[in-house]
């Protein structure tokens, strides 16, 4: 990371990286800039560097925030019409943190409408573009954080991800994403998407820059009782792994796989066990209900937390309103994107009277039994390792006309966030057309260091 | 008509009294305060927001579960009610579905009879609107005030007993300190569940929501027990439904019926951990709460009240606490205290005293002053008074009664230089004559003269006893 000091001005760092900003405009990574402000910030960094003062981790870093964070800087939209314009009267404690250690946001990253897709197509203001490949996606959510990384607009920029909004688009851009375990980094002021595998994290350049970011976000918060107390407190060269065994998870090296993925996975394997990992293939045939399971319980916290946005105080509200119902349903219809609209309605069918136990009860049954097979591989692994996503980045348009296909997406990515695991998605391989293809690392509860550790180990390896 | 049966079951809202609100750090006592002044982003239900479980809550749960004979359970979970309402920010209420903190319990009501309480629930409030012609403004204050609802049994059968039973509620949720209890400003509500029918199969039922206060309970379940035998005398059917009590009208009216009600959609809320409590913590609030009307109930049986009178006390924690002191002090001189309470400071023009100021050891020395005859019963109450209306409790009965100038003479040797002086007087030989005589009638003007010359403070009793034996 190249942060500020006696040699390096801050605001040498932050106009860099908005002139580059400016330089990728046609790529849209960024919802809105934060220019002035910033170019403010790192001012003050410089003098304080000047006077001989303490500065702060990241000082003078630039990054990007992906447009669901709460910052008083400037205005928070989700990507959605719903809070096109909302000013928030507070900051998310992750932005908060990072601010106190001297890291600077030039702007706000594209996404997905309330962090709802696998492309960045569902935002409100039009996709962003892969930063390898200009007429692919950036995959999704967190598509315009992970581009803006990939180019070299900024050192790293935070992302959350629910199902694989970080790691997907890590894997689709050729960059490192970290999934942290559920409750590392408090979720106050961050727009809500399934509350029970909502985290935040980060994308980077390589492994040490990853756990930088994350070692400053973690750690308990009084306003989120989810978060755990941190743990992120070791050296990354302490957090080895113990037993150095590794299961690749065979179910997602099959049919529907791309080749070149699979080939990636395989040969990382190979690398693996040549830097002396004993690595074995594990079925684990309930990864296949993975998606499943999440498809029922995410769209229905989705629905619920997507209910306050009612057009009674804040946000977008309908012009052309008669009665109380029509304040609900044209301000909804309005002010939601049509992926967000498919979530609420089968969110609400899932949970609707009759239907919940088939449906939210029987999913959450099978999440138990999910989590169940990973303690048990846990037993005997250290980390499972597979792909991100079945393929590399697709097309412009190729899938949105097919949710189904669009949900594929998210088949490996969804098993860990249901777990609450922290995943690691780290560059692992180029396909025939040039698209990097990432690896993703899984471990037990609380081991994202040691996750880091080993794809660094093995990123550095020959 | 007779030979129907009615069945009510009870559901309580009562608001908790905590400082700050169930999931935010904002003040909870919203009366007298200006709309939308104690909200707090999470109220409001900003983007990002997530609820923080405000522990005072639950100990305050724990109280009125305890107050209820209730079982405490010691896992407990949270659940979202999904509804779309302007006074509903988040869209939905944090409620407990499933697991709620206060399981099953009873309540023994005066009257001998006892009501099962099913469970309890915590859940918050939602806020208030108004509703002016064209447009509804929104309160939020109250958004987020911890609720406990407390859900009966189907175990009452009139009207009266319904009413009794919300009276002996109300007290129980004062005694354990959880609420506020104001009635008038919602503290309590009530919405109640009545059937009739001639067989032991239950009828169809109707709730009739958001009664506040005792009266009223007990007027709606009147008026739906009658419209619902008359629907069915005629060979009607009751509609199962949602009604509203109008207490002008004197009726209810139907607001929703079963076809058009709502699916809450719950879900278990994922932001809020489950509270799980310690069987020991559990056993140290009950080791802190006060003694239950029950209990005093038992003891002032002793002391040979009137019914009415001991539930006028025990309607007022601080009372019979103080009149347990008393009786534990002197028993024998406990009825007289609660006269005073029932009989003077319950009164209308005494409403507003601070009734903890007079202490046990006060209020017992000012009745033994009485039972002595040192103070007059008249005398005895403007003490009382003194005692309620100043901030002087450092002074006993005695200097009070001293500083009134009420005390009485009861020193016979003084009190006969006194009479003897009336006796010899002039102006009252014919007076004492009569008396000699048998004229009973001219006692009085004696009396009076002695008390004349007493200032007051001759117990006229004593006085009176001491004429005649000296005249006869």
């Amino acid at each position: 990371m190249k942060i500020a000091d006696k040699n390096t001005k801050a605001v040498d760092l932050v106009r860099e990286a908005l002139e580059k900003a400016k330089e990728y405009e046609d790529y849209h990574c960024f919802i809105s800039m934060n220019e002035a402000r910033a170019l403010d910030r790192a001012r003050e960094i410089d003098e304080k560097i000047a006077r001989g003062e303490k500065v702060g981790r990241l000082a003078g870093v630039p990054y990007a925030l992906k447009d669901n964070y709460l910052s008083r800087e400037g205005v928070t939209t989700a990507a959605a019409r719903m809070l096109d314009n909302f000013p928030s009267p507070i900051t998310s404690t992750a932005v908060a943190k990072l601010e106190a250690e001297g890291a600077i946001m030039i702007g706000r990253a594209n996404l997905d409408a309330y962090a709802h897709g696998s492309s960045t197509e569902n935002s409100y203001f039009g996709p962003s573009h892969n930063a390898v490949d200009f007429d692919r996606v950036p995959g999704g959510s967190s598509g315009g954080s992970a581009s803006a990384v990939a180019l070299g607009i900024v050192q790293f920029a935070l992302g959350s991800d629910t199902g694989g909004s970080i790691r997907q688009p890590a894997s689709y851009n050729g960059v490192w994403g970290m999934k942290p375990t559920y409750g590392t980094v408090s979720r106050y002021g961050v727009v809500a998407m399934a509350s029970s595998t909502d985290v935040m994290g980060c994308f980077a350049n390589n492994a040490e820059d990853v756990d930088l970011v994350m070692s400053i976000m973690a750690g308990k918060d009084p306003k989120d009782s989810t978060t755990l107390d941190n743990f992120w407190t070791r050296e990354l060269e302490d957090a080895k792994p113990k037993k150095k065994k590794i299961g690749i998870i065979k179910d997602f090296l099959g049919d529907g796989v791309d080749p070149d993925v699979v080939k990636t996975i395989r040969d990382y394997a190979a690398k693996m066990k040549k830097n002396g990992f004993e690595v074995e293939e594990i079925e684990m045939p309930i990864m296949k209900y993975g998606l499943a399971i999440y498809y029922i319980v995410q769209p229905a916290e989705v629905a619920s937390n997507l209910s306050r946005y009612d057009g009674i105080r804040y946000g977008h509200r309908a012009s052309d309103i008669t009665d109380l119902d029509s304040v609900y349903s044209k301000t909804r219809d309005e002010g939601f994107m049509p992926e967000n609209k498919r979530r609420i309605m089968i969110g609400n069918f899932v949970l609707s009277s009759g239907f919940f136990d088939a449906y939210y009860l029987k999913a959450q049954k099978a999440r138990t039994l999910l989590i169940n097979a990973y303690n048990e591989a846990f037993e005997k692994y250290d980390a499972l390792v597979c792909a991100v996503a079945p393929a590399p980045a697709f097309k412009f348009g190729e899938k949105t006309n097919d949710p189904l296909q669009m949900y594929m997406e998210d088949v490996m990515s969804v098993p860990p966030s249901m777990a609450g695991l922290p995943a690691l998605a780290a560059p692992a391989g180029i396909s025939k057309d040039g698209l990097p293809i990432g690896v993703q690392l899984i471990g037990p509860r609380q081991s994202d260091q040691m996750l880091i550790n080993i794809a660094k180990t093995i990123a550095e390896a020959k | 008509m007779s030979e129907y049966k009615t069945t009510i079951g009870i559901e309580c809202h009562v608001q908790l009294n905590t400082a700050t609100k169930l999931f935010s750090a904002v003040d909870n006592d919203a009366v007298d305060k200006e709309p939308n002044s104690c909200v707090s982003p999470i109220d409001y239900a900003l983007p990002g927001m997530l609820p923080v479980l405000n522990k005072a809550a639950i100990e305050k749960c724990v109280r009125a579960g305890l107050a209820m004979n209730c079982k405490i359970n010691l896992t407990s979970r949270f659940d979202r009610k999904h509804y779309y309402y302007p006074d509903l920010p988040k869209g939905y209420q944090i409620t407990q579905m499933y697991q709620p903190i206060i399981g099953a319990g009873v309540i023994h009501l005066p009257d001998g009879s006892d009501v099962h309480i099913e469970h309890a629930h915590l859940e918050e409030d939602a806020g208030k609107l108004t509703h002016f012609g064209t447009y509804s403004l929104v309160d939020l204050n109250r958004a987020g005030t911890p609720l406990i609802e407390i859900v009966s049994m189907p175990d009452i059968h009139s009207a009266a007993q319904a009413r009794a039973y919300c009276e002996e509620l109300h007290r129980l949720m004062m005694y354990a300190g959880v609420t506020n209890g104001d009635l008038y400003q919602g503290n309590m509500r009530f919405d109640i569940n009545v059937s009739v029918s001639k067989t032991e199969e239950l009828g169809t039922r109707t709730e009739t929501k958001n009664l506040n206060s005792f009266r009223s309970i007990e007027r709606a379940v009147e008026y739906e027990v009658k419209r619902q035998i008359e629907i069915l005398e005629s060979g009607g059917k009751v509609k199962q439904e949602t009604r509203g009590w109008s207490d002008a009208a004197g009726k209810t009216t139907s607001q929703r019926s079963k076809e058009e009600a709502q699916d809450y959609r719950y879900m278990p809320e994922p932001d809020v951990p489950p509270v799980v409590l310690e069987q020991s913590y559990v056993d140290k609030v009950a080791a802190s709460m006060p003694m239950m009307p029950d209990e005093y109930r038992s003891k002032f049986g002793l002391l040979n009240l009137d019914h009415s009178e001991s539930e006028a006390i025990l309607n007022y924690p601080i009372l019979a606490k103080r009149l347990n002191e008393v009786c534990d002090r002197n028993i024998k001189l406990a009825p007289r205290v609660a006269h005073w309470f029932s009989g003077v400071l319950l009164s209308e023009e005494n409403q507003d005293k601070n009734f903890a100021l007079a202490t046990a050891e006060e209020l017992t020395e000012l009745s033994e002053m009485v039972e002595k005859k040192e103070l007059s019963s008249t005398g005895a109450k403007a003490v009382l008074m003194e005692m309620y209306d100043k901030k002087n409790t450092a002074k006993t009965a005695h200097a009070l009664a001293k500083e009134m100038n009420l005390l009485q003479e009861n020193d016979e040797g003084a009190l006969e230089a006194i009479i003897n002086e009336v006796l010899t007087a002039p102006e009252c030989a014919k007076a004492a004559d009569d008396v000699r005589n048998g004229e009973m009638k001219a006692i009085g003007f004696l009396v009076g003269q002695v008390m004349k010359k007493s200032k007051g403070k001759a117990n006229p009793a004593t006085v009176n006893e001491l004429i005649k034996k000296k005249l006869q």
